[in-house]
């Protein structure tokens, strides 16, 4: 008999989702579709809310590490992506994966698995450009930056930024999924926030800014421009956040970052 | 002088170093220092200048103040131009306050000759100690070594920095002699032997003793000037490959000329520097790095340029019909890299990937394969990737189309068929 079809809605997490994958399971049911607590709509399919339990989590880690050990790490990475319905691939390799056992991971072109993987290797490159590109402004000793990415690459941000800045106390926010990296005395934590309004730079500040704004027009050989290489290795989503890329004054960062569009075209000029 | 003065002459002044890395060198967090480099083995981008240079490193130099007249350089003695230095301590804040701020992964350091090659290295390994040991700094150092500097100072140098490089600058004696007069090959090549020496010593050290001092964990590199002098492509990638065997170089940068100074021995300061030329031999190197290519596979006497239409890749595979097709499904994993349109990663994909089951065309599109460079060298499963048998100029005729997409517009010419393959 078919499986029936369903939505399932759970709390977001990764470990809920595997949850979602031990319901579907022992219930004989497949998922079309799955909701995560923050974008539950009305809908005509029945939606179940399935609850994150520590035992049905681990359940299913234990069968995945069983087929190989690299499978949770790559699962949990492609989470982090901004795949579309990454929930749904994640299902269905999964699925795949149950059904052909461990040699379904050499298969590298299928059409349930390769899509996963470009998504990951986006991330990855993501991350990988992040950790060059990010940066931090010093106020009072302390360090914050912001970011822009398409991926939530927070968590693998992470252990780069804590052991480079090891003696340091810093944050890090996410703009795209409101949420901020937090490190201090060797405790690092990722908490949701918000918004986020950057402190105006002090002279020091200004004065590292300038240096640095003057060192990469300098460093540039004239005679050698190449705006096309220049554009693909650091492509344009990636500058609005850079120190090298804004005015002089500072003017637009501290917009972007603190004032959604609405705001601004309502404000006095 | 204000520091941002300073350090817009001495950047200006440094800029025509390619070498900006910060590879190779694993140094963990430690208690009390600042940094560590240990993320990624392959170093880290931190921008990318207008010219679309990556930009690792606060690259700099210790002083424009030369002593040497070489005549290449804007440096050089007899040009007109305003001369300084940075202190130490103002080197060090720098880099520092760089550093904490994620603008840089460390500091590149060279200098040019201030008196004497000893005097300037001494100068060079204050700066760094002071930033090493003041200023607890555990981030990348690549320092410059002077040719003809003694021994015992590129020792100290090398137990301060991650990276040390020595230019060799032109490719050939009799080029030195006539435009860097004040150098010399065996000049050049002493501190190379040196440094290659001491670094796997060092490392053979660190093998017995965790302790050891580390000298030059991330080894060296080299530099060349392409297109001042009259040299072939040739005669620079046996060098380059000579640099790999001998000396282990970890690098050899190729820096195209660009003019500076009007000179009868140099090309005049309206020539555009030879990109294209420079990019082929990075093209080159990655082979005689990666794929196991030989620089006498890649070119000789009857064709000692590179093929301004066609990478050197495409090129050799033309050049040897024998070699082709090659199965997909059977070929080694050398075989495989020698595909045009075959990467390292993609070869490996496809070693994974067909061990479950035959691989068909459409699936070495979605494991990366460039098939529009590949599809003239494959066969799947016995099927050819084109549905036509092909001639070989057509092929080449075909491989340039899809190349000069892709370069400058300057590089436009009618071209002639029959000129590559006959």
């Amino acid at each position: 008999m078919a499986w029936k079809e369903i939505i399932y809605q759970y709390d977001g997490s990764f470990e809920g989702l595997l949850c979602c994958i031990y319901e579907s399971y022992t219930q004989k049911e497949r998922p079309t579709t799955f909701l995560s607590d923050s974008d539950a709509e009305p809908c005509l399919y029945e939606i179940r809310m399935v609850p994150t339990v520590q035992e049905h989590t681990e359940r299913i880690e234990r069968s995945l590490i069983k087929l190989s050990p690299d499978v949770l790490p790559f699962l949990r990475r492609a989470f982090l992506t901004c795949l579309e319905d990454k929930e749904l691939a994640i299902y269905n390799f999964i699925a795949k994966l149950y059904k052909e056992g461990s040699a379904y991971l050499t298969r590298l072109s299928d059409d349930d698995y390769q899509p996963l993987l470009r998504a990951v290797r986006h991330l990855t490159g993501e991350v990988e450009k992040l950790r060059g590109f990010l940066r931090f402004s010093e106020h009072g000793g302390m360090l914050s930056a912001e970011i822009e990415p398409e991926n939530r690459v927070l968590p693998l941000l992470r252990s780069h930024f804590c052991e480079r800045c090891h003696n340091e106390c810093f944050f890090i926010y996410d703009r795209t999924h409101r949420e901020a990296l937090f490190y201090a005395n060797g405790r690092s934590r990722i908490v949701p926030l918000d918004s986020f309004e950057p402190v105006p730079p002090n002279a020091e500040e200004e004065a590292y800014r300038k240096l640095w704004r003057r060192f990469y027009d300098t460093i540039a050989i004239r005679e050698r421009e190449n705006p096309r290489c220049c554009m693909s290795n650091l492509p344009k989503r990636y500058r609005g956040t850079m120190t090298e890329f804004q005015p002089e004054n500072d003017a637009v960062q501290a917009f972007s970052a603190k004032d959604s569009p609405q705001q601004l075209i309502e404000a006095p000029p | 002088m204000e520091l941002l003065e300073k350090l817009t002459v001495l950047s200006d002044a440094a800029k025509y170093d390619a070498a900006c890395t910060s590879s190779g060198a694993r140094r963990g967090k430690r208690e009390g220092m600042i940094g560590c480099t240990s993320s990624s083995v392959a170093g880290c981008c931190h921008s990318f200048s207008a010219d679309g240079r990556c930009i690792s490193l606060l690259k700099v130099l210790m002083s424009n103040d030369c002593s040497y007249d070489c005549k290449y350089c804007v440096n050089r003695r007899s040009n007109d131009m305003p001369r300084v230095s940075f202190t130490p301590e103002e080197l060090a804040e720098l880099t520092i306050g760089f550093y904490r701020r994620n603008y840089i992964e460390g500091l590149f350091l060279s200098s040019a000759v201030l008196g004497s090659p000893d005097r300037t290295t001494e100068l060079m390994i204050r700066a760094l100690s002071l930033l090493r040991n003041e200023y607890r700094f555990n981030g990348y150092i690549h320092a410059k070594a002077i040719p003809g500097t003694s021994p015992e100072l590129i020792t100290q140098l090398g137990l301060l920095a991650d990276r040390l490089s020595v230019n060799i600058e032109l490719p050939s004696e009799a080029s030195l002699k006539a435009l860097a007069p004040n150098k010399t090959r065996s000049a050049i090549l002493t501190p190379m032997r040196q440094i290659s020496e001491q670094s796997a010593e060092s490392k053979s050290e660190l093998v017995k003793y965790r302790s050891a001092p580390r000298f030059a964990p991330a080894g060296q590199s080299t530099q060349l000037i392409v297109g001042a002098s009259g040299e072939s492509d040739r005669h620079i990638l046996t060098l380059t490959q000579a640099l790999y065997g001998r000396y282990r170089l970890r690098r050899v940068f190729y820096s195209a000329y660009v003019p500076v100074v009007e000179n009868t021995l140099l090309p005049s300061v309206g020539t555009k520097p030879p990109l294209l030329r420079e990019h082929r031999l990075y093209q080159a190197d990655w082979l005689l790095r990666f794929y196991g290519f030989s620089a006498d596979e890649l070119l000789d006497d009857s064709q000692p340029d590179f093929d301004p239409r066609l990478d050197p890749k495409c090129c050799w595979a033309l050049r040897h019909p024998e070699f082709f097709p090659v199965e997909v499904n059977h070929a080694d994993y050398e075989a495989l890299l020698r595909v045009p349109g075959i990467g390292v990663v993609s070869a490996r994909r496809i070693l994974v990937a067909r061990r479950t089951g035959p691989l068909h065309i459409d699936d070495l599109r979605k494991l990366g394969v460039v098939m529009k460079r590949a599809q003239f060298f494959l066969t799947c499963s016995g099927s050819l990737a084109t549905p036509l048998r092909l001639s070989q100029a057509s092929v080449a005729s075909n491989l340039m189309a899809i190349e000069r997409a892709s370069l400058p517009e300057t590089e436009h010419e009618q071209l002639s068929l029959f000129d590559l393959t006959g």
